[in-house]
């Protein structure tokens, strides 16, 4: 199987054999990421990472990923300090960058913009998020977290906490983790729950959900509980924020009764959504999964590169 | 041609084509997705909100000297999707077709999605997969979102 050439853009572009055949290699690239082992397979290679939006982790885990290979990389973290702000078009800029290195990674606020960059593009184009689109390599690293953690990536119960609505990683996840038949538990406060667009297309496709606003009811029957933050300013009323805050937090005591190999995932940022006692319980594996973040790029990043 | 005949308003057309049973008060988006300005000098002819047997009302387009080919019929069903076109010959109709969506419309709608890159000066022109035809649901190419019926019509 080659990827080699191919951009991506949405995990819809890619097939379950495609994604399996990624999480296989990505294996023996975990030794080169975690520095233990040395790699000059993209050495001369340059990574182009354009990141019109502010990000952390997927910039710095996707040069980790390629300089962890031998590759360098260009490129700039926000758009003030790229010809953007001269009032250059996006296609234009890709133009010129591929001028410049071998492979684009692209976050953009507009959704979309990854699609246009793709076509604009003769190199391979990896969408590092659009807006409230996709951002491919993030839910591969969930999946990849959880196969890694449990064995495998199907036939699991998996649920999402927190804001369902405006999560782009919980809405990506959904439809991949069902792609590979698994059972969503969907639990969210009133007014978050996951779009009903969403739930419509899974169920339409005959996956099973199910959906609560009572994270205690449905705990015992999770294997992963993949928590996203509930930002403040999706309430109108700071009252109601609080009281929803408090009681979607997880703490040792909300997982009593989970499974004792339960996995506990996040995106990350975390602000409080997660109480730092869990960091040490097995429980955690939040920051495993940063770290499969780094291996997932840089298998990636090899195939595409061949 | 039925309706036409019978409620005809302006005289018949020697040569071209008819686009007959148009979703009354659309004949102008139609003529927008057509891109017949009006500025090449050929005869068209334009009735709006005539009656109609089927639907009450509708509206009609002759184009004179104009053979329509089949991709530009077909866009006509995105604002007209009960629209029926009449090819005429020395004054009778030689040909007479349905409108149906293509699979792939590019470039004749927005997508509804003001977060869309194809909303932007980038160079990106809209295009759109058929979801479903009856009721009209696009998805976008770039951003996937769906435009619907309504936000179609509002278009036009």
């Amino acid at each position: 199987m080659r990827l080699k050439g191919r951009d991506i853009i949405s995990l819809e572009d890619l097939s379950n054999e495609e994604i399996s055949f990624i999480f296989n290699t990505a294996d023996k690239f975990e030794p080169i990421a975690r520095g233990k082992k040395k790699s000059s397979a993209l050495a001369g290679k340059v990574m182009a990472a354009l990141f019109f939006e502010p990000s952390t982790r997927t910039r710095l885990s996707f040069e980790s990923a390629m300089q962890r290979l031998g590759g360098s990389v260009i490129g700039f973290a926000e758009p003030t300090t790229s010809s953007i702000a001269k009032g250059e078009t996006l296609a234009d800029t890709v133009k010129t960058v591929e001028k410049y290195s071998d492979v684009i990674v692209i976050r953009h606020p507009k959704m979309g913009a990854a699609r246009l960059a793709a076509e604009v593009a003769e190199i391979p184009v990896i969408n590092a998020g659009d807006g409230a689109g996709h951002h491919p390599t993030q839910t591969m690293l969930d999946l990849y977290t959880i196969r890694k953690t449990m064995g495998k990536f199907e036939n699991l119960n998996i649920g999402l906490i927190g804001d369902l609505k405006y999560g782009r990683t919980v809405h990506s996840l959904a439809y991949a983790a069902s792609r590979f038949n698994n059972k969503l538990f969907l639990i969210s406060p009133p007014g978050l729950e996951m779009p009903r667009e969403i739930v419509g297309d899974l169920s339409a496709q005959g996956k099973e959900i199910s959906e609560t606003f009572d994270l205690s009811k449905v705990i015992p029957k999770l294997d992963i509980l993949y928590v996203t933050r509930i930002q403040k300013e999706r309430f109108s009323d700071p009252a109601e924020y609080a009281k929803v805050k408090n009681t979607y937090k997880i703490e040792l005591k909300t997982l009593e009764t989970a499974k004792p190999t339960l996995c506990v995932l996040h995106p990350l940022p975390r602000v409080d959504e997660i109480s730092s006692e869990l960091d040490s319980s097995p429980y955690a594996k939040y920051f495993d999964q940063v770290f499969y973040g780094v291996v997932i790029r840089a298998t990636i990043l090899s195939l595409l590169l061949g | 041609m039925g309706d036409v005949e019978k409620e005809l308003r302006v005289s018949k057309i020697k040569t071209g084509t008819v686009i007959d049973h148009i979703t009354s008060g659309k004949a102008l988006a139609v003529l927008r997705i057509l891109n017949i300005t009006g500025q090449t000098g050929a005869i068209i002819s334009i009735l709006m909100n005539v009656p109609s047997k089927m639907h009450g009302k509708k509206d009609v387009i002759k184009v004179e000297n104009r053979k329509l080919t089949k991709e530009e019929v077909n866009k006509i069903a995105l604002a007209a999707p009960d629209a029926t076109i009449n090819i005429i010959k020395n004054f009778k109709v030689t040909e007479k077709k349905s409108v149906e969506l293509p699979e792939f419309i590019e470039g004749i709608i927005k997508c509804s999605n003001p977060g869309c890159i194809t909303n932007t000066s980038e160079p990106a022109i809209p295009r759109f997969r058929i979801v479903s035809k009856t009721p009209v649901n696009l998805r976008c190419v770039y951003c996937e979102r769906i435009t619907g019926e309504k936000e179609l019509l509002a278009q036009f």
